[in-house]
């Protein structure tokens, strides 16, 4: 079957199911197309062989009632992996091998899926468009030198270019979200505790959460049932009843209330963008949604406050790479210079930059008229939703100002590229679940995504929105495998 | 230097100066595993073998709290009469060192877990009060080994993450024989609650040392010096001594103190500035997002507190009231856990009085000279009770105890036993005993003579003869009455 | 919108807190990546001043955006002996212990 890497998630675990394909024959088509592939710099590391040995195992003796049985896919290079390099991106991890499994990965692996191979991704997560990798660019499948948006771009681009059928990213500012809305995927954003941040390399850990990546919103669900579950080793890990995400998915949405906060109207929009959002308001009004105007009035300082709390954060999370335990180290004459020297060299510039702000904004003296500010504000950005919750079920916006750029075009200027995240970040900020689905193209042909945001642990509502929406956009994905020689 | 009945003061020419104390006590958590991680606490082991992939600080781990360590901190809140709060915040403190492998220590900083209370102090010439600051528990670090390389530190994590409680005093006391006391009742009080094993050699039990000086009748504080980290008593007081006399002698010479941290070196018993540390402090800390805030309910509190075993002030009064001891016999008795508890086992059975004396008397020093703890006692409380019946009721004399209480030293033996086997009995037949001062005065016709014409003073020497003769078991009392009859 | 004048005090970072903050962060700085971080620091705090428009001197700080409490785990002993396993990784070995360069006090 030469069209198994076209096929869904869904489809892929039928004819398994089915015994139409094996694991074997799926996981090999993978690895070919992703052997293939190898221009698109989707892979830190590849672990093909070990998968296909481990699909030949699975299929010697296939538990069939696992939920992902013998489906092979790749991770973001962010998830710890027993045994295989986890680099998060960066020089200063180039080396390190994990002797311990994330849970997200572990859940995913007790449902029988495998690991094909870690996925690129900008360094600890800090990037808009995986342009700050250690490892290089991704090239976003839809076009040439375009980016694959970030931080999850090996991510994105994988699924987009079909070298695995679904992945996980991580998202603290929109990391999952605007790389699926470049690439013309779906990415969810869970809740803020819903899904285990044990084993996942941290960035800014009061936003960090990690999610599914799919083709579609089905199978988007499908993963995140996966992933999601209460784990006792993270203490922002919540308790609380999971649904069953497939089996409750619907498209019925008849009667639920969808805010549109006249906020996200921003200056410097393109009109490409209002008029898509104005046709995605359209369709929910056709699956008999109910639109209702609502403000976030907070939703400006979301961005400063992010770059604040972010780096704040990061700065005290990165600390522990200093060359002692693990990871890269630089020569030095005396321990002080061997860190400064392992930390200048170790980490990249956008990693340093944001170290360094984060410092000066905990730093004696700044600490109230930053760190604590932006706390304060974040309460209120928290505050608007409640608010807005009290009106509606969920809200709609765009997922991203734009769509996909040029590799290079944005970075040398750190804040316009921060900006490509201003409609992701709220929710982060409020730990509130979010998605992004592909709804349409620009004028040139890249695909654009619109973002629904949902209450607290109201996954299956979101998902149903999507899935409901998912139908009436019926978007087809433009690729044509220009590097595929 | 002056030492009136009270007051410690520092005498120059005309000035006397005072000196202002106050301490941060790091108290290791008594706990099977660490503040946020499962790895074991115990000492001594092979270094880097109980650190967890926490305690290194593996890319992605997560700290998750000890809910004992929780309670011990909560425990000693309420021994140290202190506010619980129900409402605690962990922070980061930030700085990079070898031992820190997260790059910063769990801590609390703005939102500690207990807040202010008190610990009374028995001194001498009366009791005085010393004020809590806070209580707040942190992750300890790892330990650095400088000595075992010429070119390289070798780094030991077995310590990292072990729970501590830092105890905050106000700066309330005055000398260094307070700071003893202080130290020696803040860990009574630890050890009575089981919260801390206040052991000074293991590490369970350091101190950071802020001392400042001002004109005696000054309100003011002077510039304090913070001496960081150490660790015995005796330490400290020389520190103190040193650093105040330092401090003194700037303040004479017309020169300011500058606020720092300084180092005590033991082997030149003096402080000096540790400069090269002080410019990275600036710890910014912040709320650890890793953890949520930690509440504890009313319910959690009160359950904690029906688990308060007496404190020692309680069983000192207890003690003085109920025994009639003396308050200090009573401080004595009380200044640790196992001690009063022996002595509470030795008195079901015996007489108080000699109880008290033949333990804080012969037991101690007994103890003291083959450096053994009371819970390593050769001689256990019944059978020291034992002990004390057979001088009461008269089987043996106070003297002859003596002897049998050097033989209970050398194994725990019934004093019975060992009376009968040594025969050592005391001789209180009068007719036996008799028979035994007629044959001294026979022995002794002359100086018999001498005592009936006067010479009185001589009836010691008889009594003595008597002891001798018996081999010490004639029993004295009977011995002096009889005497006295028969001469 | 309310301006308040107090927090509106930011002044450009200089150099010389660019070597302050290199210095806590343990990040070697020659002169030309400091100028290039001042630059950018310079842009990015530029826009993080917008806060300053807001008013929050009566606002409670978020503490966590999870409305739960910390969870308590119980005493127990679960990782064992990783000696092997923790000292595999670092970049300079000894059988025993972790290895860094001689601490100057």
């Amino acid at each position: 079957m030469s069209d198994i890497t076209k096929q869904s998630l869904s489809e892929l675990i039928k004819n398994i199911k089915d015994k139409k394909l094996s694991s074997t024959e799926v996981t090999k088509a993978f690895v070919e197309r992703s052997e293939k592939s190898k221009e698109l710099n989707a892979y830190i590391t590849e672990d093909f062989s070990a998968a296909i040995d481990k699909a030949k195992k699975f299929d010697e003796n296939p538990n069939l009632d696992l939920k992902l049985p013998g489906i092979p896919m790749a991770v973001k290079d962010l998830f710890c992996t027993k045994n295989v390099k986890t680099t998060a991106g960066s020089k200063i991890l180039n080396n390190f091998t994990p002797t311990y499994e994330s849970t997200v990965t572990q859940n995913i692996w007790n449902e029988g899926a495998i690991l094909l191979g870690k996925l690129n991704c900008d360094e600890f997560a800090m990037g808009s468009s995986n342009e700050t990798s250690f490892f290089g660019c991704v090239q976003n499948p839809i076009d040439k030198n375009l980016v694959p948006g970030g931080s999850s771009g090996g991510s994105s681009s994988a699924v987009a270019a079909q070298l695995t059928p679904i992945t996980i990213g991580t998202d603290t500012g929109g990391s999952i979200r605007q790389p699926a809305s470049f690439t013309g995927i779906v990415g969810l954003k869970p809740t803020y505790g819903s899904c285990s941040r044990y084993g996942i390399v941290a960035f800014a850990s009061s936003l960090d959460q990690a999610g599914p990546m799919a083709q579609n919103v089905r199978d988007c669900a499908l993963l995140h049932e996966v992933i999601s579950s209460y784990d006792e080793k993270d203490s922002t890990s919540i308790d609380f009843k999971r649904n069953n995400y497939v089996k409750e998915l619907t498209n019925n949405i008849k009667g639920k209330k969808i805010g549109i906060p006249k906020e996200y109207r921003v200056d410097g929009m393109p009109k490409e963008v209002e008029d898509l959002w104005k046709k995605g308001i359209d369709y929910v009004k056709d699956c008999g949604a109910e639109i209702i105007d609502i403000s976030l009035p907070h939703t400006n300082y979301a961005l400063p406050t992010y770059y604040i709390v972010a780096p704040a954060e990061a700065s005290s999370n990165l600390a522990r790479y200093d060359g002692v335990k693990y990871g890269f180290r630089a020569d030095g004459e005396n321990l002080i210079d061997m860190y400064e020297k392992t930390r200048s060299e170790g980490f990249g510039a956008e990693v340093q930059r944001r170290i360094m702000i984060g410092t000066y904004v905990l730093s004696s003296g700044y600490y109230d008229a930053y760190y604590l500010k932006a706390q304060k504000v974040r309460k209120l950005i928290k505050n608007d939703f409640d608010e807005a919750y009290k009106k509606v079920d969920a809200i709609l916006t765009p997922s991203t100002p734009s769509s996909a750029f040029k590799i290079g075009e944005k970075t040398n200027d750190p804040v316009s590229m921060y900006l490509n995240d201003i409609f992701t970040v709220p929710v982060n900020l409020a730990g509130l679940p979010g998605i992004s689905i592909p709804a349409g193209h620009d004028a040139k042909g890249y695909p654009l995504g619109l973002q629904i945001i949902g209450k607290a642990f109201d996954e299956q509502n979101l998902l149903n929105i999507a899935y409901a929406m998912e139908e009436k956009i019926n978007f087809k994905n433009k690729i044509i495998d220009w590097w595929i020689k | 230097m002056s030492k009136d009945k009270s007051e410690y003061l520092i005498n120059r020419k005309d000035n006397q100066y005072e000196v202002v104390i106050g301490l941060e006590v790091h108290a290791q958590v008594t706990s099977e595993s660490k503040l946020f991680s499962t790895s074991s606490t115990k000492f001594g082991a092979e270094p880097n073998t109980q650190v967890s992939l926490v305690d290194a600080a593996l890319p992605g781990m997560l700290p998750v709290i000890n809910e004992f360590c929780v309670k011990q901190a909560i425990k000693t809140g309420i021994g140290l009469k202190a506010k619980i709060n129900k409402r605690s915040v962990f922070d980061r403190k930030n700085y990079f060192y070898a031992d820190l492998p997260q790059g910063y220590q769990i801590s609390q900083f703005k939102d500690p877990i207990i807040g202010e209370g008190k610990v009374i102090l028995d001194m001498p010439d009366g009791q005085k009060e010393v004020g809590i600051e806070r209580l707040h528990l942190e992750q300890d670090a790892g330990k650095s080994i400088h000595d075992l390389d010429p070119k390289n530190t070798f780094v030991d994590l077995n310590r990292s993450g072990v729970a501590l409680m830092e105890i905050v005093s106000k700066p309330d006391l005055r000398s260094p024989d307070e700071v003893n006391a202080y130290v020696k009742k803040l860990r009574s009080i630890m050890r009575y609650l089981g919260t801390c094993d206040g052991n000074m050699q293991e590490g369970s039990l350091r101190a950071d040392v802020n001392v400042s000086v001002r004109k005696k009748g000054s309100k003011e504080f002077g510039t304090r010096c913070e001496i960081k980290n150490v660790n015995s008593i005796k330490f400290m007081q020389m520190a103190i001594e040193y650093e105040a006399n330092r401090q003194v002698d700037l303040i004479e010479d017309g020169q300011s103190i500058d606020q720092e941290t300084r180092l005590f070196d033991t082997k030149k018993n003096e402080t000096r500035s540790m400069r090269s540390k002080e410019d990275a402090h600036d710890y910014r800390y912040f709320p650890d997002p890793d953890l949520l805030p930690l509440e504890v309910s009313d319910d959690f509190i009160e359950k904690l507190k029906l688990e308060i075993p007496e404190l020692p002030d309680e069983k000192k009064k207890r003690f003085i009231e109920k025994f009639k001891l003396s308050p200090y016999e009573a401080t004595i008795l009380v200044s640790d856990y196992e001690t009063s508890n022996y002595f509470e086992n030795v008195i079901k059975k015996s007489d108080v009085k000699l109880a008290t004396n033949w333990i804080i008397g012969e037991l101690f020093a007994a103890l003291n000279q083959n450096n053994l703890e009371i819970t390593e006692s050769p001689i256990s409380a019944g059978n020291l009770s034992k002990l004390i019946n057979l001088i009461k009721d008269g089987t043996i004399s106070g003297k002859i105890a003596k002897t049998v209480f050097e033989h209970m030293m050398e194994g725990d033996k019934d004093p019975k036993k060992i009376v009968e086997e040594k025969g050592l009995k005391q001789e209180s037949d009068p007719k036996a005993l008799e028979a035994l001062i007629d044959k001294v005065i026979d022995d002794n016709r002359e100086k018999a003579t001498e005592y009936k014409s006067g010479k009185v003073k001589l009836f010691g020497f008889f009594v003595g003869q008597v002891m001798k003769v018996s081999a010490g078991k004639a029993n004295p009392q009977l011995v002096n009455e009889i005497l006295k009859k028969k001469l | 919108m309310i301006v308040c004048d107090i927090f509106n005090y930011h002044m450009s970072i200089d150099l010389k807190t660019i070597k302050h903050i290199s210095k806590l962060s343990r990040i070697s700085v020659d002169k030309k990546k400091a100028e290039k971080l001042a630059g950018d620091l310079n842009s990015i705090f530029e826009f993080i001043e917008k806060l300053n428009e807001l008013k929050t001197d009566n606002v409670q700080p978020l503490t966590s955006v999870a409305e739960t409490t910390l969870k308590l785990r119980g005493d127990e002993v679960k990782s064992k002996n990783l000696r092997e396993q923790i000292i595999k990784n670092s970049p300079q070995e000894n059988e025993d212990y972790f290895v860094v360069p001689k601490v100057i006090e």
